[in-house]
């Protein structure tokens, strides 16, 4: 068993662990079509559902007819909130504390939601079927703002309503208005008011940051099969969180939870938007035991533009103070939240408006407060965190604009006025205003060394000469320069408050080592592309001494893999990724036993060593981890159980906290409102790296979607509360055309509580990418007067833009 | 999004499919690169009981560069239109607007009579054709006809075309000048914000001729006669540009949708025109 290269370098290369930009082994089968994914899944006999959907955004059903599409050849069955109510089912609770109609119980409150669900023998005859299920709707006032909702005498949620017109509370605490949801707040209210009230300098401004969507490329679906005979249920589907489905799918059907299987298989991208529980999975499960057949349930794009979870829609007011030179003294956020008409957001229980309340961003302010007030209107549920930990790019979106509002107040270069507010090195672990304790930092290094990358002084330069050549009528393009300094908070989180339906939200590993020194690890986690198979395999393989290559990670098989939360708000490296390091200490630990006895030595005599356990002081007395293996396996060893398995449970002490720097520049054609991007470098510091290229595509894929919901993603409603941007055509998805060349580059500050010191990276890009993109935009502008305007800055808005500074006339 | 039930046929000949329009009337439709007519299917916008496959069809799929004139098949993809070198050299401007519509993939199956056919004021080619004075052909139970593109589009898909007629080519005079063909859009993939084809000679400093037509500014295409003869007898200088953009902006009656308000348009429609004007003056 002497096969192993014995130099220490070869022996470290040979194990691709952390630090390696190992190859992802995902990419063989991805790259070749060979993939899995739900909509790849047949089953002997599967039926396939799909819903009637509401034409309109507010309107009482006065009636369902079903007869006729009954009539249609191959369709078996139309189910309505009539089938499902005498089941408890035709409604289900939401992530959020509330409830959501599975199918439309009396009213529907939003377009496209769902009123009947027609099972069939194919998709097609599905399709025939909703054609002709008859509804007769009434309609009802339409209200898309959330404002008026406040305001409105239009009751949306009677479900909420006491007969007396009482207010009941919500989930959250007392109502204000029949079309509240709740108020949530966080700081210091009156300190601050006075702060500001008193204060130097202050600015003022509001943001819309408008509805947008996830959009993954598979949509999401499921298939649920139930087999009569022994009682099981099995629903595979796009689950980021498997066995928080399997839970909820227990407690709403009362199905006992060891006869539910879920599986994700391979999933084609969430950010978000496959977290929530949809009417589709509960529908399919009826259909299922209803028929005794697998049913499949698959979204077409329209679908789930339409219709599952949307991301962001807080309109934000701020208030920031400062001193006369520039130290922020004060900042004061209130949101209209508009969470449609379920409240539906994926958020921990503890945290309706997320974690909102890191929006005092990278900088020292001693005094903060924030309110958040939910609001119910006719627009389809969800609020979930698009590509970001929960509500986190709301956050630094709101303070990036306000540090560059307050620059404009004081006159003030706005790189200048971050250097002199950040939290400085000395003062971590520090704990902000409204609460969170940031684990470590080192901002100024980060943003030096990215100002001094791109010549900060240079562009400045270049943009005033600009601003010169166009006023004297030598240019009709502006330059602009996009900054962003963020700090997310990831790794959701330690159970003390955070859970979700009160189920912690720890995660798991299970390792075990194969005689022949191989090994499966099993996770609560699952991945949506984001390479866990490479990445988990590698902190493994560092901590247990097997080469990642000899490693396999599952996920996703709540039959086999341990109980764990799922893979959203970059928790997977912090919280799973702990769970594994931990569970291969465990293994270490016991490996190390079995080194000493088979070495004839104490155990405090031998010491790891990459691949090995060797005798301290005689390196050439050792027994690699391939050798222990086997041992586990083979030796009778007084005092030691057989195998080497091991499982951990990790309840992370603290949240991480990414951060970043982001310069963009920009041109923008003033004529026609065409922005062009000519550079973007991004410095990001996730702590610990695990393997450099996949943080480099995580990094390029978030700055594709900042880019995208910067420039012109969105979800619009007419005053019908029509979507408007239903498809691909005007949903904004940019293509390798519209994607500029990124510039990546580090610092690396360890996470002092995480085994291996690394803080998540996924989402970073989009946090940062966002208010980045959107700041060269203002930028461009600011020297003919621009404090701010909202996003999406497509063409129009921007031509808007310039045309409202008279830079047409 | 899948379409209503429909009867598929794929006729070997033109007659077989003249036979089968004459039986269903407007209950039948023919299909060339179907990236038009099957999304409206799918969305169940478009209802076609029987559809018409060309692809079998033949004698629709060649270019043909004559001494004053080219013709066109209908079945030519708009990929074939970039790839060839021939009718790259004589009308570069085909190149230059194929260039700018969609996608590889969908300029692969996308064809010239499909774009022209189709109705749609969003395609870039009917405008082009405009601008380039071409000829559809058409192919009916009667025989066959020439319609010039300036009088082909008379309301979005409301076309000169009876439902029994097969549009089989397209006829364009051999350009002369400069060219350009400049368009505005949001990303690859969509529809003009504004698009311009402008067509230019020259007789030593001044305009000889100029045709111009804009797309997705109105519910047709727009050949805009007078922006043309704005710039006859210039010098192209700025008097002349603003009088053709004056001119052109009469004529089209743009709408507001998700690419911007009607004010926007207009703006850009102006500012394109006059870019495309400067590109062709300058190939002239
Ligand atoms: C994502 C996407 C982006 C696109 N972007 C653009 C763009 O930017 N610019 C642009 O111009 N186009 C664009 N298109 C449209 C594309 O170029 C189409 O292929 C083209 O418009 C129609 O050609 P087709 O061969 O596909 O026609 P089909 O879809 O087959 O037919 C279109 C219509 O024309 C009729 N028809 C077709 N051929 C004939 C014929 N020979 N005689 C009579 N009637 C006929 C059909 O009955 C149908 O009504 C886009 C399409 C897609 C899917």
């Amino acid at each position: 068993m002497k096969d192993e290269v014995e130099n220490r370098e070869d022996r470290v290369a040979n194990l691709k662990g952390m630090g390696c930009s190992r190859k992802r082994v995902e990419d063989a089968r991805f790259t070749q079509g060979k993939g899995n994914y739900v909509d790849d899944i047949k089953l002997d006999g599967m039926l396939f559902g799909d819903f009637v959907r509401s034409p309109y955004a507010h309107a009482r059903i006065k009636s369902v007819d079903t007869a006729a599409a009954l009539e249609v050849p191959g369709v078996l069955a139309v189910l309505t909130a009539a089938d499902l109510e005498p089941l408890g089912l035709h409604w289900m609770p939401t992530l959020a504390g509330d409830k959501q109609m599975v199918l439309a119980d009396g009213k529907v409150l939003f377009q496209g939601q769902e009123v009947a669900f027609v099972v069939a023998e194919d998709r097609y005859a599905a399709a025939d079927g909703i054609e002709l299920v008859e509804v007769e709707y009434e309609e009802l006032p339409v209200i898309v703002d959330p404002f008026e909702a406040l305001q409105s005498d239009v009751v949306l949620r009677e479900d909420l309503v006491g007969e007396d017109g009482s207010l009941p509370d919500g989930a959250h605490g007392p109502r204000k208005h029949h079309n509240h949801i709740f108020t949530w707040e966080a700081g210091d209210k009156e300190p601050t008011e006075e702060v500001i009230a008193n204060a130097e300098v202050v600015a003022d401004e509001s943001m819309y940051y408008h509805r947008t969507h996830p959009c993954p490329l598979e949509t999401c679906g499921c298939v649920a099969s139930m087999d009569k005979v022994n009682g099981k249920l099995t629903l595979w589907g796009t689950f980021q969180a498997p066995h928080a489905i399997r839970t909820v799918v227990s407690l709403i059907s009362g199905i006992e939870e060891h006869n539910i299987r879920v599986i994700s298989p391979d999933i084609g991208g969430g950010f978000g938007n496959k977290v929530g529980a949809y009417p589709g999975y509960v529908c399919s499960v009826v259909a299922s035991i209803v028929t005794g057949k697998p049913v499949k349930w698959i979204e077409d794009r329209m679908d789930n533009l339409m219709t599952t979870a949307f991301a962001r829609d807080y309109h934000m007011t701020g208030k920031i103070s400062a001193t006369k030179e520039g130290k922020i003294t004060a900042l004061q956020c209130h949101v209209t939240a508009d969470h449609g008409g379920f409240d539906a957001c994926a958020d921990p229980t503890k945290f309706p408006a997320g974690f909102m309340n890191i929006c005092t961003g990278s900088y020292d302010i001693p005094t903060a407060y924030l309110e958040v007030d939910g609001v119910y209107t006719n627009k389809a549920p969800g609020g979930v965190s698009y590509r970001c930990s929960f509500r986190v790019t709301e956050a630094v979106y709101f303070i990036e604009r306000m540090i560059e509002v307050l620059a404009i107040e004081l006159d003030m270069d706005a790189a200048e006025l971050r250097r002199i507010n950040f939290i400085k090195k000395e003062q971590f672990p520090y704990t902000a205003a409204l609460g969170w304790e940031y684990d470590s930092g080192d901002y100024h290094t980060a943003w030096d060394k990215a100002l001094t990358t791109v010549d900060y002084e240079g562009l400045r330069a270049e943009q005033a000469q600009r601003v010169e050549d166009f006023k004297a009528g030598k240019t009709r393009k502006l330059m602009g320069i996009g900054l962003s300094f963020f700090t997310e908070i990831v790794g959701a989180g330690p159970v003390k408050n955070c859970d979700i339906l009160g189920l912690g939200m720890f995660d798991s590993c299970e390792i075990r080592i194969h005689p022949t020194g191989s090994a499966i690890a099993r996770l609560g986690t699952i991945s949506q592309g984001q390479g866990h198979a490479t990445t988990f395999a590698q902190i493994l393989a560092s901590e247990i001494g097997l080469p990642a290559d000899s490693i396999t990670i599952e996920e996703g098989d709540t039959d086999t893999a341990p109980y764990g939360l799922g893979t959203y708000g970059s928790r997977s490296t912090p919280v799973a990724g702990a769970a594994t390091a931990m569970a291969g200490r465990k293994i270490r630990a016991k490996a190390q036993m079995i080194a000493a006895y088979l070495l004839e030595v104490h155990d405090n005599d031998v010491e790891f060593d990459v691949d090995r356990f060797v005798v301290k002081g005689a390196p050439e007395k050792f027994k690699t981890m391939k050798e222990i293996a086997f041992a586990a396996y083979n030796q009778a060893i007084p005092g030691i159980e057989p195998g080497l398995e091991a499982v951990s449970y990790y309840d992370p002490p603290n949240m991480t906290y990414p951060f970043g720097a982001y310069v963009c520049v920009m041109d923008i054609d003033v004529d026609t409102g065409v922005p062009e991007i000519r550079r973007f470098y991004a410095l990001d510091d996730c702590g610990t790296r695990i393997n450099p290229m996949i943080i480099e595509g995580q990094v390029h894929g978030g700055l594709t979607e900042a880019l995208a919901v910067a420039l012109g993603q969105e979800i619009a409603y007419d005053d019908m509360g029509n979507v408007k941007t239903g498809t691909l055509m005007d949903f904004f998805l940019p293509t390798a055309w519209e994607v500029p060349n990124y510039e990546t580059d580090f610092t690396v500050t360890p996470s002092p509580h995480h085994p291996i010191g690394a803080k998540g990276v996924g989402e970073s890009p989009h946090v940062g990418g966002v208010p980045c993109f959107s700041n060269a935009v203002q930028d461009a502008f600011r020297p003919f007067g621009n404090r701010h305007t909202n996003m999406p800055h497509d063409h129009w808005r921007i031509w808007r833009t310039a045309n409202e500074l008279g830079l047409h006339d | 999004m899948i379409p209503a039930a429909f009867e598929y046929y794929r006729p070997q000949d033109m007659a077989g499919v003249l036979a089968i329009l004459e039986e269903h009337g407007d209950d039948a439709r023919v299909m060339a690169g179907g990236h038009s007519l099957i999304p409206m299917m799918k969305l169940r916008m478009a209802e076609v009981p029987h559809l018409i496959d060309l692809q079998d069809v033949g004698g629709m799929s060649g270019i043909e560069v004559g001494t004053d004139s080219i013709r066109i098949g209908a079945m030519v993809t708009q990929s074939d239109i970039i790839d060839d070198a021939s009718l790259a050299a004589a009308a570069p401007i085909l190149r230059e607007a194929a260039l700018q519509i969609a996608d590889p993939q969908v300029r692969y199956m996308g064809t010239v009579g499909g774009n022209v056919a189709n109705g749609d004021p969003g395609n870039d080619m009917p405008g082009l054709m405009q601008c380039l004075d071409a000829r559809f052909t058409l192919v009916g139970a009667d025989g066959e006809r020439d319609v010039p593109a300036r009088d082909f589009y008379e309301a979005a898909y409301m076309t000169a075309r009876e439902d029994e007629e097969v549009l089989t080519a397209v006829t364009i005079p051999l350009p002369k000048g400069g060219y350009a063909y400049e368009k505005q859009k949001r990303k690859i993939g969509d529809y003009a914000t504004a698009a311009a084809a402008v067509q230019i000679t020259k007789e030593g400093d001044v305009c000889a001729s100029a045709a111009i037509a804009m797309t997705n500014l109105s519910d047709t295409p727009v050949y805009s006669e007078a922006a043309g003869a704005a710039l006859v007898g210039t010098a192209l200088d700025d008097a002349a540009l603003t009088a053709a953009a004056a001119a052109m902006l009469n004529d089209i009656d743009p709408t507001e949708d998700n690419r911007g308000p009607i004010a926007f348009k207009k703006h850009v429609a102006g500012v394109i025109l006059r870019r495309a004007i400067l590109r062709a003056w300058s190939r002239a």
